[in-house]
């Protein structure tokens, strides 16, 4: 069994729930809270990766960010490479094919706090900052971590993606996905099985863990 | 909402429902249009390596053309096929970029026995876009510069282009220059693409790639000796769960034509007649 591939998987895992949990509780918040108008847009766009195919996304990433392309170029100005073939380019591929993920649930929780405790937070002279961390974090955890938790099961089971910038690279890009498939199409069956066994209990244990202790937040999945 | 929603949904539907019969009527005219005497075989379903896509398609529209059938083409990495094949993929006719892969299905049994054929011999070369600094014409050396970040081969594990290169890059002593800047491509096709891109610097891949309309014109190629690595002799065979064996046999000794086999020259594939000569000027 390939246990860089499984290292490599679970750090990229690891990487993208912390961003989402950084970058999806504001742009949950914004989407739960705003009354703008157009908000439905936001959310239009908050949602795409679940509709989108992952070759879409992949070749903008490849072609549109690659160096014959204004967009590429600035970045690699900026970064000193490309996106594609790189651990930070899975990373951004990432991020966004997952970021419904994390975004849904967590609002779908921030939804279901009482209004009427946030308006009294507002009134006793809470600044917003403050009533977000002190009473609709706290009444919205299980929605928080489902979401963590689901764009990390997400992000270990991506596969389109990387099989299209990743360039398969040991230790860089060779994710367990990208392993399994590379096992199986070179007739490997023995070690395609094992790895494959792994992540199907992993992916188990994972939902079961979810759904067992969160039952709050699974109700509150499926009103979204 | 809701019934607004259902309303929608069943207008697409419907839509669906009415052009959908206009489709098939056109796609079956297309059909019904046999060209030549030979008699018309249906559908041939070709599973071809993607070293062929360009060459694949020419040669499957002269084909049809010739015979009045139609052959539907899936192109990919010859690898994933085999893996496919064996686990039953509806393919007539399977064109494999190594030739090992179709005795080892006739081996199994699920060839039909004895239409293995060695319809051509593969070459690698060393490729760059146009606008690229690499001075390919240096060969495996404009490598050896750092400023080469990202070499594509296929992926060695299972594509035979793959094997190729890496077995090139070993030969000539700068496999562990380059072994750290390599991304594999999940067949040639996709390796050619990171090339072409510019997402890689440079790239192995296939020189019938190379040499097809689409990609001639886009960069520069530099010959590798063919003493550097064996010879990418490519396999072709019917399948023994063909739904269409006739067609398939058809199909097969279609590409045993001169005029097929000269098309694969033009493509940058040796004959395998003509094994002896290859690589001398």
């Amino acid at each position: 069994m390939n246990w860089q591939a499984i290292a490599l998987s679970l750090k990229l895992a690891v990487c993208v729930a912390g961003i989402l949990l950084a970058v999806g509780l504001p742009i949950a918040y914004w989407v739960t809270f705003s009354r703008w108008r157009w908000k439905f847009l936001v959310e239009a766009i908050v949602a795409l990766p679940l509709v989108l195919p992952p070759t879409v996304l992949g070749y903008y990433i490849l072609v549109g960010l690659g160096p014959r392309h204004f967009a590429g170029r600035v970045w690699q100005a900026w970064f000193g490479h490309t996106l594609p073939f790189t651990f930070s380019g899975l990373l951004v591929a990432s991020v966004l094919y997952s970021l419904p993920f994390a975004v849904q649930p967590i609002s779908a929780g921030f939804e279901g706090v009482d209004r009427r405790l946030i308006e009294a937070s507002w009134t006793l002279g809470a600044s917003r900052l403050a009533t977000f961390f002190r009473v609709i974090l706290p009444l919205s955890t299980a929605g928080a971590v489902t979401g963590i938790v689901l764009s990390f099961a997400h992000t270990i089971g991506e596969f389109g993606v990387v099989l299209m910038v990743g360039g398969n690279i040991p230790g860089v890009t060779r994710t367990v996905s990208i392993d399994i498939y590379d096992q199986v199409q070179a007739a490997n069956y023995d070690v395609a099985n094992r790895t494959a066994l792994v992540l199907l209990l992993f992916s188990f244990v994972v939902l079961t863990a979810i759904y067992g202790t969160n039952r709050r937040a699974l109700s509150l999945w499926r009103r979204s | 909402m809701n019934s607004i929603r259902t309303t929608f949904a069943l207008a697409v539907l419907a839509g669906l429902v009415l052009v959908t019969p206009f489709r098939v009527a056109r796609a079956g005219n297309a059909v019904s249009l046999p060209q030549a005497a030979a008699k018309p075989c249906g559908t041939v379903t070709v599973a071809a390596a993607s070293d062929l896509t360009y060459a694949m398609n020419e040669i499957a529209a002269n084909f049809e053309k010739a015979t009045g059938c139609t052959v539907r083409l899936s192109m990919g990495s010859s690898g994933n096929f085999l893996t496919q094949i064996e686990n039953g993929a509806p393919f007539d006719a399977f064109f494999s970029a190594d030739i090992a892969y179709p005795k080892k299905l006739e081996d199994e049994g699920l060839a039909a026995p004895g239409t293995t054929y060695l319809y051509a011999i593969g070459k690698i070369v060393l490729w760059t876009r146009k606008d690229s600094r690499v001075d390919v014409s240096k060969g495996f050396s404009a490598l050896r510069d750092p400023a080469v970040q990202k070499i594509a081969i296929a992926n060695p594990e299972h594509a035979p282009y793959g094997r190729a290169a890496e077995e090139a890059l070993r030969q000539s002593g700068v496999y562990k220059v380059v072994k750290d800047r390599l991304v594999l491509g999940e067949n040639i096709s996709q390796t050619a693409e990171f090339v072409e891109s510019g997402n890689a610097d440079a790239g192995i891949v296939a020189l019938s790639l190379v040499l097809s309309p689409a990609m001639k014109d886009k960069g520069r190629a530099w010959n590798i000796p063919e003493n550097l690595y064996t010879p990418i002799q490519q396999g072709a065979v019917v399948v023994r769960a063909a739904a269409n064996p006739q067609g398939a046999l058809q199909f097969l000794n279609y590409i045993k034509m001169p005029a097929t086999a000269a098309l694969l020259e033009r493509y940058g594939f040796v004959l395998p007649g003509k094994v002896s000569t290859a690589g001398k000027p």
